[in-house]
């Protein structure tokens, strides 16, 4: 819990991870060039006072993890959202074994969600009904973006994948996090194109579908998408640290998601690693639209409040104590949100 | 030898600006800024006809996709230099540098290069972002007329016709990127169009100009992270970027306050 001037902020970290990339764990150049672009993100975005040696960004541990996070980090919860990565690292990149048994042993401050790819094909099924069983899964974290094999990438709406939608849903796994490219296949096609999540978020009404990063860099095709489908939340991860070097652009990216998708369908999270959470909710809980900018109405505490910890918390059944929980916003499920609450053409 | 081969630019031969100056025509789809303005150009060597260029872009995994077309483009702008001889064009750092870049040394075009990941080719590709490039440049002319005028009302955005936006760089971009899509220039065309040069009934105008606003702040927004990431990953590189005006943030080393840019119209 977070609080400043009289106001308290239940925090719910919505994508964090355990990763190894220490070099024993490198399988190829990709496995090295992917850290090594993770870290460029850490140390462009972040305060001078917050970047890390290389050498401490390649693997954390529990114990880091429960402190930066916990200790330090004014999180109450947090969810691990791990990618698997095994083309680049022997044992993949999310580390499976040592965040479950985290989770396990702190049952009331984590949950672990897994991965699935549905090139696995049918063992993947079966794989999938087992990692349910023993993680006792609630949402499922998926990059389209993994190499496998012959193939560097799928689609939501492949036939396998919705085959595993369909078990998703008789396992009660419900939250399905998405991490949008970028995707080599089809290679004819943008990249980090969104099209798929709208045929998916279509057919299976019954599931939350998180995109990640807000569906950076393509913000405008996540927004349309989500405006329309009452099922599609939007996740802050690699959007929260712009609030720092590029606060203007921060500013647009939550005036466009509260217009396009309103304040009960926005989450937190700081992608530990990539960045830790004390700096983000110590500057979103001070943050404030810049009043030049009069297209977009100012933050209120509620929504600050919505956004850091309440959103996942409902989707999540993470128990908030009475004092800190807040009612829906009276929004549309979809279309453009209280378009009169700003207006440029006052300007 | 870059100062040598400049002085020899009299004599007819090819020149490290020529080189630059014809690459200044390659543009990151994605960006919609030219590749020199962005420092994605790493090196010129030229030895008497010859040319090796080599490109780097923000991180090894930018989309492929995107970085194909820039060194394929940067190739095909080169070869057209008059009075030029062998031309090899490398990408560095990439996950898939040995493909492209193999791909490049034997002309093997799009399909011949990526083989089962091709499928047609990549001109809806670059035409998806043409037109990103259309709505974002519409938007900031329809945006600046909105804060110029007070009294105009946003519905009636709709009827502006080229005539009314006041000439500068803001309006020659537009102009730029009609063209582009064929949309033709005529005094008395409609700013506020989609792609096929259709404009928006007056009750759908607010809509699709937020909709427009959502494509412009995504695009400043990626230019300035990924020349942000190209300055972070390779030192030094921020001297070989120009100045990105549009997105721009006071943390920018070329920050200039909105209001100095109000008093003294661009």
């Amino acid at each position: 819990m977070y609080t400043k001037d009289g106001e308290s902020y239940f925090i719910v970290d919505a994508h964090i991870a355990l990763w190894d990339a220490r070099p024993e764990n490198i399988r190829n150049v990709q496995g090295q060039q992917f850290i090594d672009c993770f870290y460029d993100y850490h140390a462009n975005l972040s305060p001078e006072s917050e970047v890390w040696p290389k050498e401490e960004y390649l693997y954390q541990g529990g114990e880091r993890l429960m402190k930066d996070l916990f200790t330090d980090g004014y999180v109450d919860h947090a969810i691990f959202q791990p990618a698997h990565l095994g083309e680049f690292y022997h044992r993949g990149f999310g580390q499976t074994d040592e965040a479950s048994a985290l989770a396990a042993q702190h049952p009331d401050k984590l949950t672990y969600n897994h991965n699935f790819d549905p090139r696995n094909g049918e063992a993947g099924l079966d794989q999938l009904r087992a990692d349910a069983e023993r993680f006792g899964l609630k949402g499922v974290k998926l990059y389209t973006a993994e190499w496998h094999g012959d193939s560097r990438g799928w689609k939501l709406d492949d036939p396998m994948a919705y085959r595993y939608f369909e078990l998703c849903r008789e396992l009660g796994i419900r939250n399905i996090h998405i991490h949008k490219g970028p995707t080599i296949r089809p290679l004819d096609r943008d990249a980090f194109d969104v099209a798929d999540v709208d045929h998916v978020a279509t057919d299976f009404t019954d599931l939350n579908f998180i995109v990640e990063h807000v569906g950076l860099p393509r913000l405008e095709d996540f927004c349309w998408i989500a405006t329309q489908e009452p099922n599609v939340h939007g996740g802050l991860a690699v959007a929260m640290p712009f609030i720092h070097t590029r606060p203007r652009y921060f500013a647009q990216i939550m005036g466009e998601l509260l217009y396009w998708i309103g304040e009960d369908r926005i989450q937190f999270s700081s992608d530990y690693a990539l960045w830790t959470p004390r700096w983000l909710i110590e500057q979103f809980v001070d943050f404030q639209i810049p009043e030049d900018m009069t297209e977009y109405a100012p933050l209120t505490t509620a929504q600050k409040k919505k956004v850091l910890g309440l959103n996942a918390a409902k989707m999540y059944d993470i128990e908030v104590p009475a004092e800190l929980r807040l009612p829906e916003a009276d929004e549309t499920e979809t279309g453009p949100r209280q378009p009169e609450a700003a207006d440029l053409a006052s300007v | 030898m870059a100062t040598l081969i400049a002085a020899r630019s009299s004599t007819g031969e090819v020149t490290q600006d020529a080189v630059r100056r014809a690459l200044d025509v390659v543009f990151d789809p994605e960006l919609d800024e030219p590749i020199t303005d962005l420092g994605f150009v790493r090196s010129v060597d030229i030895v008497g006809q010859d040319l090796e260029v080599h490109l780097r872009l923000p991180t090894s995994f930018c989309s492929p996709n995107f970085a194909y077309l820039m060194a394929s483009d940067s190739q095909d702008a080169l070869c057209a230099l008059p009075g030029v001889g062998r031309v090899v064009v490398e990408l560095d750092d990439h996950h898939d540098s040995a493909i492209i870049n193999h791909g490049l040394a034997t002309d093997a075009g799009y399909k011949g290069t990526f083989r089962h990941e091709a499928e047609k080719g990549l001109d809806e590709l670059r035409r998806t972002f043409q037109v990103k490039a259309h709505t974002a440049a519409m938007e900031r002319c329809l945006t600046a007329l909105l804060r110029a005028d007070e009294a105009l009302a946003e519905s009636a955005l709709g009827d502006v016709m080229l005539a009314d936006l006041p000439d500068g760089p803001e309006k020659a971009s537009l102009l730029r990127r009609r063209t582009t899509l064929g949309l033709g220039c005529h005094a008395s065309a409609r700013v506020m169009v989609d792609e096929h040069g259709v404009g928006h009934e007056p009750d759908q105008v607010p809509m699709a100009l937020r909709r427009a606003r959502s494509t412009r702040i995504s695009i400043d927004g990626n230019a300035h992270f990924c020349r942000g990431l190209l300055r972070t990953r390779y030192p030094g590189s921020g001297d070989d970027q120009t100045r990105r005006v549009d997105g721009e943030e006071p943390s920018d080393p070329t920050f200039i306050p909105l209001s100095d840019l109000k008093e003294h119209p661009r």
